[in-house]
């Protein structure tokens, strides 16, 4: 049976454990369960806000691409990915990526593949928000999430 | 030849648009070419073509990496800076 990624883009926030149920329910193939969850840091109280803006339409296919990929190289049981967008504040959830497997490294693997992609190839751009009113700018690239690509071969 | 221009994050900003409709002349085949046909329309675009070699390219919605791609009948090119979510 083919995987069909779960690939959301939402301004609204997500129940990790509802999104787990949904990949999990009703099935006892499953053996492993890895979720990764990205949230906004203050920056020492610094920021107000962090404002995500996406590519419609490209966001999901793009993130989708990875996601197949992710499955077919660990064989993957199920994938899922929900990316916010707008303003997001400091503690509050951006990303999420969920990988089922039937054995642990698969799941492992399979969530830190799409969330390292995901980093440099999904259309989102952050804006920040200063605490003190002053315009923070938009975030650079980070040369680390990069590199980071470098462990998966080309 | 029509086509939708997109534009994201600060070269949103910079253009002061999310996205136009424009006519290529014929002479704009690739990904560079356009960049150099932006290049002429005007102060802003100037500039912010000075920074092309960090600007991101997806022709209907999928990424371009090399920059002499051809444009062939795309609808849509999006431009955009290098990409920050997660």
């Amino acid at each position: 049976m083919s995987v069909k990624p779960d690939i959301r883009i939402q301004a609204k926030d997500f129940d990790i454990n509802a999104e787990i149920g949904k990949l999990t329910k009703g099935r006892t193939d499953i053996g492993a369960v890895v979720t990764f969850t990205g949230l906004c840091r203050g920056e020492g109280d610094t920021l107000s806000a962090l404002e995500l803006e996406h590519y419609p339409g490209m966001a999901e296919a793009e993130i989708t691409r990875i996601a197949k990929q992710a499955v077919t190289r660990f064989g993957l049981l199920g994938i899922s990915a929900i990316h916010r967008y707008g303003k997001i504040k400091p503690g509050e959830n951006i990303v999420l990526v969920i990988a089922t497997s039937p054995h642990r490294q698969a799941s492992f693997d399979g969530a830190n593949f799409l969330m390292d992609f995901l980093k440099t190839r999904a259309p989102f751009w952050k804006k920040n928000h200063r605490a003190d009113g002053e315009d923070g700018g938009w975030v650079d690239a980070n040369d680390a999430d990069d590199d980071a690509l470098s462990k998966w071969g080309k | 030849m029509t086509i939708k221009l997109v534009y994201f994050a600060w070269l949103r900003e910079r253009f002061g648009m999310g996205e136009e409709q424009v006519e290529l002349p014929e002479s704009v085949k690739s990904i560079s070419d356009l960049f150099d046909w932006l290049e002429t329309r005007g102060e802003e675009f100037a500039n912010v073509m000075e920074h092309r070699k960090i600007i991101q390219v997806a022709i209907d919605q999928e990424h371009v990496q090399d920059s002499s791609t051809l444009i062939g009948d795309a609808k849509e090119i999006a431009i955009f800076p290098p990409m920050t979510g997660g």
